[in-house]
């Protein structure tokens, strides 16, 4: 599971500008505080120490006689740097204030949380064990916090997973959600405030989103972590003319997970075997005779040669998605549905198993694109931690809308067609066609 | 009449070090001590005309001489000190004691809240000062400032010689104050500057606030202050105020002088 490090250091300054710091604690200062400078004494030993604050609950007393008083909470890059600062500023007055713990309870049988379970949000989380703040890892919404206090360790664990006997966090008490904080980084991923139009201007979202993964591919390829782009796609991307600018943004190194389900697959295999998507042309722009059994002979082809890896290795699938994403090491993770034909080998048909698969991927994500696949789009977008700017792109507008809707300041949606969407990244990034 | 509290140096001597000015081996001489006492006692009696109050010494709290540290006292209500060092947290006892056998309201602070007393709180009517860091915690002051519904400005003792706000900063009566400027911190000194003005905000030479030109005590316009402090002399002098000073090196051994010995009590 991914450790929350990943999300805050490692792509690099920018991002760690715009993400949650690592350690904080609340502390109540009161007295004559304001006069006697001594509240101004405290947030300047913070911030000359390193560290921040958020200033809450200042009350000024209202006579000359009477108290003030401020909760302050304050933020460190790391839990020991917070120490320091505590340390200093406890001899001006400033308590930490005291929280409980969180509470938790067995699991009372393998897949079921108890009653009373807390449910994840998308967001930094930390709770309270043994009065130290322990971060949740593997911050996911919708999710269970497991706990073992022994090694004051906490991490997320979806419901189906749950054993018996596994200790998890229940009620609200000792439970503590860092909202992020507005990004700084002036680009499309800082302004848009989840609003999503079809009516919006496409290319200075499009430049902004080809300057990250600019960006974040010259990171990937220093080693730093956190800069991997996650590609989430659905077969409109094929059928609409967008496996080429796609293919070769693989091929560019600009992407490193695909998320894909059966037809994604079948039908980027079917143009390379027979020219079609779905039975259209995809050049002509009619269906060709008996063109529906394509995608099916295809499925069967690739069946019958044991795996996509093989297909392409051994020169059936000379080139299209697939191909580009075997020969760039690309992780793809392809996860079936009830329509499926086949399916293809490979392709995950436990759902449980496929999202607990896409969930190992996530890890490391420094951007995600979540293309034409509702189904998709949402499973990635659930799994996303809201520290990972994502960007959705649909002609329905209500996939965007949904998934901007999680509350981030970092989702970017776009009413658009997949392959205009494709197409114009691609050439931001230099695709010349 | 002003009334102040006092005790006799019996059993004055260095038998701990629990601030720079102490040092075992730098032992007191008994009868100079009680000498300087006295000569202390008569002026304030004679000279400056205040009324004094004895408590009894007790062997083996040397300390008990500074009631400066007993607590702080306002009409009838007493706060006790809480000492930091173990050493002088035995007189607390003895303070509560003589308060509660005259008949004050005794409160006392949250026991891990250290305060002691008159050495770190003191002020003009209507603004309070209150040192901390060295010996005081600063939470003890929102208390302190519920209780005698007064404002309380704590300030940083910043210098470790000057570990009682009492050693470095003195209210007058006529509203003037005797400071050492460098025993605070800038915000320290912006937190004064607000309460008193340029005009009457006295700075104290260095080599005298070591020879305790600050550890004064003011009643009226009579000022009774260690001798050796010339500057601090003239400057008060020429706010009006008559100055006597008396010769108190023996107790200086122990880190204090005029003011430490006395506590206000009306």
């Amino acid at each position: 599971m991914c450790h929350p490090d990943a999300f805050r250091s490692g792509a690099g300054t920018s991002r760690e500008r715009f993400v949650m710091t690592a350690s904080q604690e609340t502390v109540f200062l009161q007295g004559h505080i304001i006069d006697s400078l001594i509240l101004a004494k405290v947030l300047d030993t913070i911030l000359m120490m390193g560290g921040t604050f958020d200033l809450q609950d200042v009350k000024i007393g209202a006579t000359r006689e009477a108290s003030s008083q401020a909760r302050i909470v304050v933020q460190a890059p790391s839990g020991r740097l917070l120490a320091e600062i505590l340390r200093a500023i406890q001899p001006h007055g400033a308590a930490i204030e005291r929280e409980a713990d969180c509470r938790f309870e067995p699991a009372p049988a393998p897949g079921v949380f108890p009653e009373q379970f807390y449910a994840t949000t998308h967001l930094p989380t930390q709770i309270r064990l043994d009065g130290e703040w322990v971060e949740v890892e593997g911050m996911e919404m919708d999710l269970g916090i497991c706990v073992d206090p022994a090694k004051a360790h906490a991490r997320t664990v979806p419901m189906g997973r749950v054993t018996a006997g596994d200790l998890i966090v229940t009620g609200r008490e000792g439970i503590r959600v860092t909202p992020l904080a507005r990004p700084v980084e002036r680009d499309v991923f800082g302004f848009m405030e989840s609003v999503v139009s079809s009516e919006r201007p496409h290319h200075p979202v499009i430049a902004d989103i080809a300057q990250r993964m600019q960006k974040l591919r010259e990171w990937y390829r220093q080693g730093r972590a956190g800069a991997k782009v996650l590609f989430a796609g659905g077969p409109a991307i094929v059928h609409a003319g967008g496996r080429e600018a796609l293919a070769w943004l693989i091929e560019s190194g600009y992407i490193q997970i695909l998320f894909c389900g059966n037809a994604l697959a079948a039908h980027d295999m079917e143009a390379t075997l027979y020219g079609t998507s779905l039975g259209y042309g995809l050049t002509a722009g009619r269906s060709v005779p008996h063109g529906h059994e394509h995608h099916l002979r295809t499925i069967n082809r690739i069946r019958t040669i044991g795996s996509i890896e093989q297909a392409v290795r051994s020169g059936v699938i000379t080139g299209g998605i697939m191909a580009a994403c075997v020969q760039c090491d690309v992780r793809v993770v392809i996860a079936g549905t009830i329509r499926d034909d086949g399916p293809l080998p490979g392709v995950l048909t436990d759902s449980m198993a496929a999202q607990q698969a896409m969930r190992a991927e996530i890890p490391g994500v420094g951007l995600a694109l979540l293309i034409a696949s509702t189904l998709h789009a949402i499973a990635t977008g659930n799994l996303l931690p809201a520290t990972v700017p994502t960007v959705c792109v649909d002609v329905n507008p209500a996939v965007p809308t949904k998934l901007a809707d999680r509350g981030s300041f970092q989702a970017v949606g776009l009413v658009m067609d997949a392959a205009s969407f494709l197409a114009e990244l691609a050439r931001e990034l230099g695709w010349r066609p | 009449m002003s009334r102040l509290l006092v005790c006799p140096p019996d059993y004055f001597q260095i038998d701990y070090e629990i601030n720079p000015w102490m040092r075992r081996e730098n032992g007191v001489d008994p009868a100079r001590a009680v000498r300087q006492w006295q000569a202390l006692i008569t002026v304030l009696e004679q000279d400056v005309g205040v009324g004094i109050e004895r408590m009894q010494p007790v062997q083996g709290l040397p300390d008990l001489v500074f009631t400066a540290n007993a607590g702080v006292v306002v009409g009838r209500r007493a706060v006790v000190s809480r000492f930091r060092y173990s050493e002088r947290q035995r007189e607390e006892a003895h303070f509560s004691r003589w308060f509660r056998e005259r008949g004050y309201e005794v409160l006392t602070l949250d026991p891990s809240l250290y305060f002691e007393g008159a050495g770190d709180l003191l002020g003009f009517p209507d603004a309070w000062f209150g040192g901390y860091r060295q010996r005081s915690d600063i939470r003890a002051f929102p208390k302190l400032s519920e209780i005698f519904e007064r404002e309380i400005i704590p300030l940083e003792l910043i210098d470790s010689r000057f570990y009682h706000l009492d050693t470095c900063l003195c209210p007058l009566s006529g509203g003037d104050l005797l400071y050492l400027p460098s025993a605070f911190d800038s915000y320290g000194l912006a937190a004064i500057a607000e309460r008193v003005t340029e005009d009457r905000r006295l700075a104290v030479p260095e080599e005298e606030a070591l020879r305790f030109a600050c550890n004064a005590v003011c009643v009226g316009k009579q000022v009774v202050i260690p001798v050796g402090c010339p500057c601090t002399t003239k400057l008060l002098e020429e706010r009006g105020y008559r100055t006597h000073p008396v010769q108190l090196d023996e107790f200086m051994k122990s880190g204090g002088a005029a003011k430490c010995l006395t506590l206000a009590l009306d």
